[in-house]
């Protein structure tokens, strides 16, 4: 579904992608994963066209993404912290967002209505704790029914509750045969949802493989564990 | 397009700066023409004010809301919608509001207290100098990241069209006077957009002591109608040019 063609990205001197190479499918659950600053938000955000990539090019369903902006009607994306017009209340924003994705299906009010954003419709966003602001962002990705879910570090600054109902709803986009692409650091949450992993670091891709093979090759019983088993035994 | 230009024309509208913005410049326009016996003085006074202030408030508060606006921009460049359109509606509602509150704080003495041909002519071009200086802005606003060096470019350019740019005419002049260089005067002052507007309201007040140096020049080498259509041409291309320029680069922006 998404095609990632060597795809190198400068900031300056720093190479924040360096010549990266990916193909993800259809309903794989991918786990994004790295030390900070390996890529994984850039790589993200090159998908969602607000990075350029300096090099190389990415596919959506076989067409370049360049000079292309349809393509983001199929994808929902929560950013890792969410920014939004301080001024605005969370109405609005969610009205100026269906009125630009003139979506006409009816959608997915599930989280809507799980996370009561309808009592809080008045407030601006500044006023928001980070957790709401999260709930807000979740709402929002979801909320079209995508085909696409990117989703950076998700469950961060969520409490318990919300976490759970969110992890559901993942699951639930997975069953439906969406593309899932997660980055958390916290592998645990990640377990019984994940099917492919991918490691990064320094802008560079160490490792795509699947998560059983993954865990069996390595004899470990998580994904945590078999990662940290390859970072200490080998050079990856 | 339409729908995120009024989402950015409501934020804007409800904020007190633009309000007070309008309410000064009205301040001032009445009381001007309140104070002088003949309208003549009191529109010379009004002029003064705007070419000073509409510039200044104009490409201040647009780099301003440009840099407070990036959340709004990065909001929706997840979701399928063109950047240029993004742009393109913070550029009109900007001047939109800028060129609203100017109409409404000047405009209304104008129309009252001068000939109606010249407030046409006075709130025309403060209407465009208010666009140009919106342009400006987003142009230094794109050029860094940084909020601080971007207002302080708009502050410089302000500064140096508003102030300085007459001043160096006048001198280069002075130095060059044993030379014919009337003509590089004039392509000179095309090189300022409110020197550009003085020259063009004055063209029709016909005070020739108040043109300025670059004014007299102008008026003896195009007479008043060439003058005119020169010079609404070239205001056009003060606001065209530094968006255009601003939007190319937004597009290959990184966020």
């Amino acid at each position: 579904m998404i095609e990632i063609k060597n795809i190198t990205k400068n900031f300056g001197k720093l190479k924040a992608l360096n010549g990266l190479n990916l193909e993800l499918n259809k309903g794989e659950c991918i786990a994004l994963i790295g030390p900070n600053g390996c890529g994984k938000t850039t790589l993200i955000k090159s998908i969602l066209g607000m990075v350029l990539p300096s090099s190389g090019e990415i596919l959506f369903n076989g067409k370049s993404i360049k000079n292309d902006n349809d393509y983001r009607s199929q994808i929902g994306y929560m950013p890792q912290i969410g920014r939004y017009p301080e001024n605005m209340t969370i109405g609005q924003v969610l009205d100026m967002i269906k009125g630009i994705r003139k979506s006409s299906e009816f959608l997915d009010h599930d989280l809507y209505e799980q996370f009561q954003i309808a009592k809080m419709l008045d407030k601006k966003m500044r006023t928001l704790s980070g957790g709401t602001t999260q709930k807000v962002s979740a709402t929002l990705a979801f909320l079209f029914k995508p085909q696409v879910l990117i989703l950076d570090e998700p469950t961060a600054g969520l409490d318990p509750i919300a976490a759970e109902i969110l992890k559901a709803k993942i699951i639930e986009a997975k069953e439906r045969g969406c593309l899932i692409l997660i980055t958390s650091h916290l592998l645990s949450e990640l377990e019984d949802i994940v099917s492919q992993i991918i490691f990064m670091q320094e802008g560079n891709l160490i490792l795509h493989k699947n998560a059983e093979e993954l865990k069996a090759t390595t004899g470990q019983q998580t994904i945590a564990r078999s990662i940290v088993h390859l970072l200490k035994t080998e050079t990856l | 397009m339409m729908r995120i230009l009024k989402y950015v024309a409501l934020d804007i509208l409800k904020n007190k700066i633009i309000i007070a913005y309008a309410i000064m410049l009205a301040l001032f326009s009445w009381s001007a023409f309140g104070l002088e016996d003949n309208a003549a003085k009191g529109l010379l006074t009004v002029l003064n004010i705007i070419l000073l202030t509409v510039p200044l408030m104009s490409v201040l508060f647009a780099t301003i809301y440009v840099y407070n606006s990036s959340e709004f921009i990065e909001l929706l460049l997840s979701h399928p919608i063109k950047r240029s359109k993004i742009w393109k509606a913070l550029f009109t509602g900007l001047s939109l509001s800028m060129v609203a509150a100017y109409v409404f704080g000047a405009g209304i003495p104008l129309f009252i207290f001068a000939q109606w041909n010249i407030a046409l002519m006075t709130i025309t071009v403060g209407s465009l100098l208010s666009v140009i200086f919106v342009a400006i802005a987003f142009l230094s606003s794109i050029i860094t990241r940084d909020k601080a060096k971007g207002i302080g470019t708009s502050i410089m350019l302000w500064l140096y069209f508003a102030l300085l740019f007459d001043g160096l005419v006048l001198f280069l002049f002075f130095q060059f006077s044993d030379y014919p260089i009337e003509k590089a005067v004039v392509f000179l002052s095309a090189l300022s957009p409110i020197d550009l507007s003085r020259i063009l309201i004055l063209l029709k007040l016909d005070v020739s002591a108040m043109l300025g140096y670059t004014g007299a020049v102008f008026k003896n080498s195009f007479g008043s109608d060439w003058g005119l259509v020169l010079s609404f041409t070239l205001l056009a291309f003060w606001a065209l040019v530094p968006f255009y320029l601003s939007l190319r680069k937004f597009k290959s922006k990184d966020l």
